[in-house]
This record gives structure tokens, C-alpha cells and sequence, in this order.
């Protein structure tokens, strides 16, 4: 469906840099035709922000579940669906039918398993899973701790000109960790591993890559010295980005406290220090991307022992007002809010969608960033409210939502 | 803290009839409805406890082994992790008290079949338990369960977490093999704590009670079997065995967990009994009043020798599982005391909601 032309107008233009700007944007077909201090023309439907932020619609760079409910309330217009599924994002078909499965008011876009049934064995068939729609490769959850194996999938996907997406955990080392080793770990008697596990797993990849040239990206990098790392790579000129989840920048494992078994993440929450690391590295620009890493597990998986249960969280209703959180409290700035939250995913999936800027998807929400709510895992639009924030007071909703210019929430 | 239980006591006209005075009055002595770990208690709690179980060791040694005070009640003990000592332990207890006492092993419940641990609380709590002890492999399944159900939930050891009875029953065994009056605490006692104490949950427990206590408390394991930042626990952690038995008064060996293990931590058992294990030689060189303890199943030749745990002075092993099902019943009465609306113990529930 070809929707009629629209104009927001009365809003704040969230632009690639800057602080919102006053203005109206225009779409047509689509895509966006215009923005700015524009009118908008006879046919058009015209909608009034009311001073509401005009932001990108976020694109979600690695979920779990496709699950269109909670992704439309939290303002997500696009999401990376990691291989992990059942069955694994392994063969063309299952990534042809992945890619199809949000739409047409939600895109999805599947990311190829690296190895069959994601053992870390055999490479897949990476070039007809992008032939498929597969728009990156990923480990999925678990690290391939065969080196040899590491060195030929990144020499693959650098020739193919695919990004690697890693999990960055030494499994050697985390075992069956399910928390970082420290003083709470301890008191608790959970099985636990050093957060150097974290930069072991980098060093290595950051070393393949820089051997084969493949652009690689650490899906979340949540410990002080994997970041060190990552940023000086980034400065000899390595191809590397690092992503990160918000429980990681919001909270440390204090939270374990009391099992909650909402708080099992995969990497595990760590120390406060490592929090705070993980804020400065938002702020400094070495982690390109924040994402949900949505998750949603329902009772039988989270009403367990902590060390039984499973890690994950449902992030997507979250994502957003959480991210918020860095902006009000001076670490960013709106316009970086968003790259962190659209337009680097986007580039990293080579979509062009992500930003406002003409000719680009109309992918856009309308965002009011002060609006007050509280997180509430018995409400969420998620199929299930695993989430660590619950009851938390939060700032920043999503008011209404356009995918391609046809209005979806 | 003594100066304000004994104002506490004054103010108010209630006494139990069991404490002597220096602790708060009726259930204000231990407001707790379950005891799922020392972490939530306070030292005059622990004492309280402590004090409490004087009188059934007395009664365990007479012939006629039987008080009627939980007579009616019914007790469940609910173990999904195999256990022959500590199930033994509050099996005896809850009998010489009067319950009815049921035993549910893991391997013969539809645990096995795939019920969730909290379909299995649901049922036993319909089934009206008046209190449930419970062992599991998973740390913190205890304190899930006893937020499910209605009555006092007592944990019998919860993965590597806490094991509350072990420690409070060492606690018991040491202040009488140190001939220590009622009301006594261990303050300056120096405890050495060795073996594997990352999978231990009768360290953690042992260290929480033992340190709240005033005792001083070192730690010994090899670098794989110490768990990180564990002087955050408020003890000395050693590697070297020897050093760390310097100035102890109290020796406590543990059970190498090899079922907790997943991996290789130790090279053989006879290298770790060289560096680790409470050799008779070991013991040897030991001042003649250390005393020995350990929390048993013991693997002889490993981490205690023979001549060692059978030392018929020194030795207090089987004080400490005679002290078990005194400390146990004395568990089971306090806990159950609002069930059974004891004078002074009822009103606290509303006190507290």
C-alpha cells in the first residue's frame, strides 16, 4: 500500500547533529521528501506533533524474538534478529523467511549464523544467506573458541564485505558462569567468572580482524578493559564497533542481590566501576550502538533458582526512555542518542534508513522526551516482562510511529 | 545492642519464658519467619538460637528423648539434593518435638518427571505444611520457594549459598567444647576455615555466623577453590595452609565438593591432602589445644587423616552432629511459634505487617 502524502508538522527535527530543531518533515512514497521550515501541500495528511521530537524510528541492532507489540511501543520501526532462533538462522530459507516475518509495518532483518546450528564448528553458507536477506553474520549467543575457525569465518566474511557480529565472552573462562566474580557472586554462592573473560574473547577477535580485514562488530562490550581495547584498536584504524545493552550501563551486580532472576544476563551484570566505564565509553564514542537485546522469557524460563534460569531481558519497551537517561544526565546529546540508537545500526546493516535526511525510509517516531511513566512488567506489551527495570520510574515515550509513512502505532 | 535489648526488655511486661533477660521480649527475640540464611540475622539472634538448643541437648541425652511441643504440626522436608545426615538430623528433631514428620526425596518426586521447583512449593504448601525444610543444588531455590508458600521455610543448604544449621550447630559445638556459658558470643576466637570454600555453602554460613560472633577468621583453598573478593566477607584469605594455621584455636576442615565441580580444580586428591589436608603430621606440629572440625561426609585420607578426625579429645565430629539436631529443634519450636500462637509470639505478625 502506497500511503497518501504526509507532513508532521509542529515538531522538533531530531538532525544527524545538533540540538532539535523546530520544523516539519514531508514524506512521500515512502520515503522523505523534504524537512525543515517547510508547508505542507494541498493533498497531504498533516499531523501536528505538538511539539513532540521527530526522530528516526530506532533500528534494534540484535533481538531475540520478533515481537512487533513491544517493538512498536518502544519506537523500534527496524530490528537485527540474531541466528539464535529454533532453529538457527543457518540456511537461506529460514533467512528468507525471517526477513519477511515483520513486515510490512516492521522490518526485520535476519543475521546469518556464522556456523551450522551456531556449534562453532562449520562455516554456513554465509553468501546465500545474504542472497537470502541475511544483512550481517552473527556467532549468536556463544563465542567460537576455535581460533582457527575465528581466523577462516572473518577471512570469509571480509571477502564477502559482511559485518561479523561476536559475543565476547571467553567461554574457557565463563564456563557456567551466570555472574562476574566479585564480592556479590561470593556472598551469593552463584557460579561466577572473572570479567576478564570479556577482554580475552576481544583481544583475540580484534587481532583476527585486524589480520583478515573483516569488519567486526562486538554486540555488547560491558567491562572496563574490553573497552580499552576496543578503543585503541579504533585508533590503528581496526574496522571494530562495539555495542552495549542498557542493564549494562544502568546496572551492576548489586542487583543479584535477592536472586532476581530478571537480573541473568548474557554477558552477567558487572561491577559498578564497569558501569560507570561503559557510560564513558558511550560518552567518548567508542560504543557505536545501544541496543535492546529483547529477550522476552516467560515464566518457566525466569521463575527459577537464578543459576537455573535463563538469561535475557525484554528490552524493547525500554530501550529508549533508558537511553534517555545518558542524555538528561549530560553524557550525550539528543543527536547522539539517536545515532547510538538508529543510525549506526542502520549502517552497520547497510540500510538506508536511520536518520531524517531526504530520500532516506520514513521510518519516524514521535518522541516526548520527558514524558513520565513507570515500568511494569505485569503490563508490557512484550509477550513476556522479564525486565530488571520493573517499577522503575522512567522519562521518554513514544507517541506515534510511521514505518515507510504509514503510521503503525 | 545488649544495652538496647535489655531497655526493650523492661518496656515491655511479656518475657518468653525461655530467654534469660537479654533478649527481646516474645517474638521480638527473632521476628523472622524463615531462616534461610545467617546473612539475615543479627548476633543476638544467632545467640538467641544458640541459647534456645541448650535445652534440647540436655533432652537428647536423656533416655526419654520426647517433647510434645509440636505436637499436631506437620513438617515436610523437602530434599531435591541427596543428603543422609542433615534429613537424618531433622528428621530426629522434628520427632523428639512431636510433629509428624514427612520426607520427600528428589529422586522419588515428580521432580524428576519435569515439575517446576515452584509447582512442587504450590503443592506442598496445599498440602499444609507447618514449616518445610528444604535442600537444593541451586543457590538461592530456597528463598524462592519460601516466598511461595504460607509457612516458615528452613534451609537445609541451597547450592554453594548458605547451610544456616551447620553453622549455627559448629557455633553451639564450639562454645561447649570451650565450656562457654549461655549468652556467650566467640569474640576473638581465632577459626581457620580450609578446603574447597568456593562450592561451600557451610563456609559461607560458617563465616557469616562465625564473624558475627566476634570470632576472627581465616580462609584457606588453592587460587581455583577461593572465591574472588572474599575478605569483603570480613576474613583473611590464605593459599598457603601452614600460615594460615598460625594462632588458630579452632581448625574447621571441608569436604572436597567434586559433584559441584564442573572442570578440573585440584591435580590429584593426593597432591591436594599434601598441600591441604590436615595430616596427622600436620596436626602434629599444632598447639595441643587446636580443636578439629568438620562438617562431614569426611573423605578420610584427603582432606583429614584418620587419626585426625577420630582424635577422642581434640576431635569434635561427632559433637557437632549431636549439637545438629539440638540446633534443629530449637530451629523448628522458634520458627513455628506463631503457628502455635506461643504467649508473646503472636501479636508480632501483626506487629510486623
Amino acid at each position: 500500500m502506497i500511503p497518501q502524502p504526509l507532513t508532521i508538522i509542529g515538531g522538533k527535527l531530531v538532525l544527524p547533529q545538533g540540538a532539535p530543531k523546530p520544523g516539519a518533515l514531508r514524506c512521500e512514497e515512502g520515503r522523505i521528501v523534504a524537512l525543515g521550515d517547510i508547508q505542507p501541500e494541498a493533498a497531504d495528511e498533516v499531523i501536528d506533533a505538538r511539539g513532540a521530537l521527530i526522530a528516526p524510528g530506532l533500528v534494534d541492532f540484535g533481538v531475540f524474538a520478533v515481537d512487533k507489540p513491544a517493538f512498536h511501543f518502544g519506537g523500534i520501526t527496524r530490528a537485527a534478529l540474531m541466528p539464535d532462533q529454533g532453529p538457527p538462522l543457518d540456511h537461506p530459507a529460514r533467512v528468507r523467511f525471517a526477513a519477511q516475518s515483520g513486515k510490512p509495518d516492521m522490518w526485520v532483518h535476519p543475521l546469518a549464523a556464522a556456523t551450522r546450528a551456531l556449534e562453532g564448528t562449520e562455516l554456513a553458507e554465509l553468501a546465500l544467506m545474504r542472497e537470502a536477506g541475511a544483512r550481517a553474520v552473527s556467532t549468536g549467543r556463544g563465542w567460537i573458541g576455535d581460533s582457527g575457525v575465528m581466523l577462516r569465518l572473518m577471512g570469509y566474511c571480509a571477502m564477502l564485505g559482511l559485518v561479523l557480529v561476536t559475543h565476547a565472552e571467553d567461554a574457557g573462562v565463563s564456563g557456567h558462569a551466570v555472574a562476574t566474580a566479585g564480592e556479590m557472586a561470593t556472598r551469593l554462592g552463584l557460579p561466577s567468572a572473572p570479567a576478564a573473560a570479556e577482554a580475552l574473547a576481544v583481544a583475540r577477535d580484534i587481532a583476527l580482524a585486524e589480520l583478515t580485514g573483516c569488519r567486526l562488530h562486538f554486540r555488547q562490550i560491558t567491562t572496563a578493559a574490553a573497552l580499552d581495547l576496543v578503543r585503541s584498536a579504533k585508533v590503528r584504524g581496526v574496522k571494530v564497533t562495539a555495542g552495549v545493552t542498557p542493564a549494562h550501563f544502568m546496572l551492576s551486580d548489586l542487583e543479584l542481590a535477592e536472586f532476581r532472576s530478571f537480573c541473568r544476563l548474557s554477558p552477567p551484570l558487572r561491577s559498578d566501576a564497569d558501569r560507570k566505564a561503559v557510560i564513558m565509553a558511550i560518552a567518548d564514542g567508542t560504543i557505536d550502538v545501544i541496543a535492546s537485546g529483547h529477550d522476552p522469557r516467560g515464566a518457566e524460563d525466569k521463575r527459577l533458582p537464578f543459576a537455573d534460569a535463563e538469561p535475557g531481558m525484554a528490552g524493547a519497551e525500554t530501550l529508549l526512555p533508558l537511553t534517555l537517561t545518558l542524555v538528561r544526565d549530560g553524557h550525550i546529546d539528543m543527536a547522539r542518542a539517536f545515532a547510538l540508537l538508529a543510525a549506526n545500526p542502520a549502517g552497520l546493516l547497510g540500510v538506508k534508513a536511520g536518520q531524517l535526511a531526504v530520500g532516506l525510509e520514513a521510518d519516524l517516531a514521535l518522541v516526548e522526551p520527558e514524558r513520565p511513566w513507570i515500568v511494569d512488567r505485569s503490563k508490557m506489551a512484550a509477550t513476556a516482562g522479564n525486565t530488571p527495570f520493573d517499577r522503575r520510574p522512567v522519562e521518554g515515550r513514544v507517541t506515534a510511529l510511521f514505518k515507510g509513512g504509514n503510521r503503525v502505532a | 545492642m545488649v544495652s538496647m535489648t535489655e531497655s526493650n526488655q523492661e518496656a515491655s511486661p511479656k518475657a518468653s519464658q525461655s530467654a534469660d533477660g537479654r533478649y527481646p521480649a516474645g517474638g521480638l527475640a527473632f521476628p523472622h519467619r524463615d531462616l534461610t540464611g545467617i546473612s539475615h540475622l543479627a548476633r543476638h539472634e544467632i545467640l538467641y538460637l544458640l541459647d534456645e538448643a541448650e535445652q534440647w541437648l540436655v533432652l537428647n541425652r536423656q533416655r526419654h528423648k520426647h517433647a510434645e511441643v509440636l505436637a499436631g504440626l506437620t513438617i515436610i522436608n523437602a530434599f531435591f539434593e541427596n543428603s543422609t545426615r542433615t534429613l537424618l538430623s531433622f528428621e530426629i528433631a522434628g520427632k523428639r518435638l512431636g510433629a509428624d514428620v514427612v520426607n520427600m526425596h528428589a529422586a522419588t518426586s515428580s521432580v524428576k518427571k519435569g515439575e517446576t521447583l515452584i509447582d512442587t512449593a504450590m503443592t506442598l504448601n496445599a498440602m499444609r505444611a507447618d514449616a518445610i525444610v528444604i535442600r537444593h543444588a541451586s543457590s538461592g531455590a530456597v528463598q524462592l520457594i519460601a516466598d511461595k508458600v504460607d509457612c516458615p521455610v528452613l534451609n537445609a543448604g541451597d547450592g554453594s549459598h548458605e547451610h544456616p544449621t551447620q553453622a549455627l550447630l559448629d557455633a553451639l559445638t564450639i562454645r561447649h567444647a570451650l565450656g562457654l556459658p549461655r549468652q556467650s558470643d566467640l569474640n576473638g576466637l581465632k577459626v581457620t576455615i580450609c578446603g574447597d570454600i568456593l562450592h561451600s555453602r557451610v563456609a559461607r554460613s560458617n563465616i557469616l555466623a562465625l564473624t558475627a560472633l566476634g570470632a576472627v577468621v581465616n580462609v584457606c583453598a588453592p587460587p581455583a577453590l577461593m572465591p574472588a573478593e572474599i575478605e569483603a566477607m570480613g576474613v583473611r584469605p590464605f593459599h598457603d595452609f601452614d600460615a594460615a594455621l598460625e594462632g588458630a584455636e579452632v581448625v574447621m576442615m571441608l569436604r572436597l565438593q567434586q559433584e559441584r565441580m564442573s572442570g578440573q580444580f585440584i591435580p590429584s586428591p593426593r597432591e591436594y591432602r599434601h598441600l591441604y589436608g590436615l595430616t596427622l603430621e600436620r596436626f602434629g606440629k599444632l598447639p595441643p589445644n587446636v580443636l578439629v572440625m568438620h562438617p562431614g561426609p569426611m573423605n578420610r585420607g584427603i582432606e583429614i587423616d584418620s587419626q585426625v578426625a577420630d582424635h577422642p579429645t581434640r576431635s569434635l565430629i561427632t559433637r557437632q552432629v549431636e549439637s545438629g539436631v539440638a540446633i534443629r529443634m530449637a530451629c523448628l519450636d522458634v520458627l513455628t511459634r506463631r503457628t502455635r500462637a506461643v504467649p508473646g509470639w503472636t501479636e508480632m505478625g501483626s506487629a510486623l505487617a
